[in-house]
């Protein structure tokens, strides 16, 4: 073939490379293996991971996925990753896209969704871009977010944004929730937008009416930040404060995606009607063909890059299909109930797991915020040890918020899922009285 | 064919202009160009206030399929703005040169209006793209 396209050997063909940007050799990948031996190698990979019970959240969520919902997503009329490009010829996926975004403006109460993005994190770093392109208050290229929101999704954001010239100002933390009295501090700044994570990073409920009347008055938009799954139990984002946010994004994991070593997940991505045109990402609509039968299509297309090229709202032409299909099927078969009791469950486990764990001396409370799901607790002593400890033992005791938020010392992040049951809860605390030196 | 008012000035863009007694010019998109772009859905009008150069994209006009820009035929200020297109784009359609207006401009320098075409060449200009 060399011959044939007239290049003496294969290392001609890279030539355009500039020698100090390749990778000299692959001597982490080992030689080639068969299907057989592959299958066990990644059995024994697999076993080795053990079955720990997990108490750890801090952005993606163990919660379990009945087994009809990948059943139904890997039948061969869904069993597809991408979003369709013959779009009106797939009328069954354009319907799951529909019914998926109308779930997601149902658990947000805003007026557009659309039919998903990559991440929880990339979603917000789509929803800084989308709040400068939109407000109309002021050209500000700012954007307020807590230090109580996801590192990852601040660093990611930060990546993304840079380029762009789009600055990120940091909303200090106090008691694990936003400082509502630090704005004063920043009441002399324009931003484009405020973000609000609820619950945050950190497990707490925010202050989410007074930060979005404070960001409005302001002439910022507001920027909501939610765990859908939150969403079943408490306000939604459109009807924070007076007026609501006016764009929710986050992470759609917690609904019917399995943890798999952290992904694909997917984001999502719901919008005031006012602002739509400024949304990234495809939207599905309905309508009625020339005979009057209802019928699905994309709209909106004319923010798309393949139409409005160097113009467009963003360079986002496709969507998560495969795991926003999935997750259509879990809210589907769980319901507005079943997503109610299984937030309900979250919190009532991770109250039994704090309590449980905050009856032992050198453990506690870090902040008496509420909480959803997950909880800060204070350790007498480094967090590290305490983990691993614990995972010994087959616990993943929580997140160790020391590289994060070292201004908290010795502090874990815990969440127990509707997955726990209450005797896995005892089975921490019993190993965690070990570790604390007392008889549990 | 469409329709071209003589009173009118035009760009190659397909914007019409029409000079204002007040010095300002009133800016919207000719009849074939609306024909072109079919029946409209949307159109994002300037801030009012803005300054544009010639040749800025300062407004949208989006149809079901597509989506173009309206560049500033002069440079100037925006004066005026016609918000009665937020609700109904097809005001553009139905009426280009007047319900349709998209937005009015005071104009840096006014003699640079002569150097855009009059009806007869706009005309002859769509003639030629037809060809």
């Amino acid at each position: 073939m060399l011959a044939g396209i007239g290049v003496d050997n294969i290392a001609d063909l890279f030539d355009e490379i500039p020698s100090n940007l390749r990778a000299e050799g692959l001597d982490a990948i080992g030689p080639a293996l068969s299907e057989a031996e592959i299958a066990r190698l990644m059995q024994t990979r697999a076993r080795a991971d053990g079955e720990p019970l997990c108490f750890i959240g801090a952005g993606a969520y163990d919660h379990y996925v009945p087994a009809a919902v990948w059943d139904i997503a890997t039948r061969g009329e869904f069993y597809s990753a991408y979003t369709p490009y013959q779009a009106e010829a797939s009328q069954g996926t354009l319907q799951v896209i529909y019914e998926f975004q109308t779930m997601l403006t149902s658990l947000t109460g805003l007026d557009v969704a659309n039919a998903s993005l990559y991440d929880g994190a990339t979603a917000f770093a789509e929803a800084c871009l989308m709040a400068v392109r939109a407000n109309r208050n002021n050209k500000s290229r700012r954007i307020l977010v807590p230090r109580a929101m996801s590192p990852v999704y601040r660093s990611v954001a930060r990546a993304i944004l840079a380029g762009q010239k789009i600055e990120l100002v940091e909303l200090p933390l106090q008691d694990g929730c936003s400082d509502s009295a630090a704005l004063g501090a920043v009441a002399d700044t324009e931003f484009a937008a405020v973000a609000i994570q609820n619950p945050s990073f950190l497990g707490t409920l925010e202050q989410v009416d007074v930060l979005t009347d404070w960001a409005h008055a302001q002439g910022a938009l507001v920027i909501g930040v939610a765990n859908p799954m939150a969403l079943a139990l408490l306000k939604p984002p459109g009807q924070w404060g007076a007026d609501g946010a006016d764009i929710a994004c986050g992470e759609g994991q917690p609904l019917g995606i399995p943890l798999s070593s952290g992904g694909p997940y997917y984001g999502y991505m719901v919008c005031r009607q006012a602002i739509v045109r400024q949304m990234p990402g495809r939207i599905v609509g309905r309508t009625v063909d020339l005979e009057g039968n209802p019928g699905f299509t994309l709209t909106l297309q004319a923010r798309e890059q393949h139409i409005r090229r160097s113009r467009a709202t963003s360079n986002i032409c496709t969507n998560q299909g495969l795991v926003a299909t999935a997750s259509t099927i879990y809210m589907s078969l769980m319901g507005a109930a079943g997503l109610r009791r299984v937030a309900s469950d979250c919190n009532a486990n991770t109250r039994a797991l704090v309590d449980a764990l905050c009856a032992l001396p050198g453990i506690s409370r870090a902040f008496p915020a509420p909480f959803f799901h997950e909880a800060v607790l204070q350790l007498d002593r480094p967090a590290a040890g305490v983990l691993a400890a614990l995972s010994a033992q087959g616990i993943l005791g929580g997140y160790d918020l020391a590289a994060d938020y070292p201004e908290l010392g010795n502090a874990i992040l815990v969440c127990a899922t509707e997955t726990k049951s209450a005797a896995d809860i005892v089975s921490y605390a019993t190993a965690a009285a070990g570790i604390f030196g007392v008889a549990a | 064919m469409s329709e071209i008012p003589d009173n009118l000035l035009y760009t190659d863009d397909h914007e019409w202009l029409r000079l204002e007694d007040d010095g300002s010019v009133t800016v919207g998109i000719s009849d074939h160009a609306q024909q072109a772009l079919g029946e409209l859905v949307f159109v994002e009008v300037p801030e009012l206030g803005a300054s544009f150069t010639e040749g800025d994209a300062c407004a949208v006009v989006e149809s079901v399929k597509a989506a173009s820009d309206i560049y500033c035929p002069v440079a100037g200020t925006v004066s005026a703005v016609n918000e009665a297109l937020a609700d109904e784009p097809e005001l553009v359609n139905g009426s280009p040169y007047e319900d349709g207006w998209v937005f009015r401009l005071q104009p840096e320098d006014a003699t640079v209006l002569d150097d855009l075409m009059d009806a007869e060449a706009y005309g002859r200009h769509l003639a030629a793209l037809e060809d």
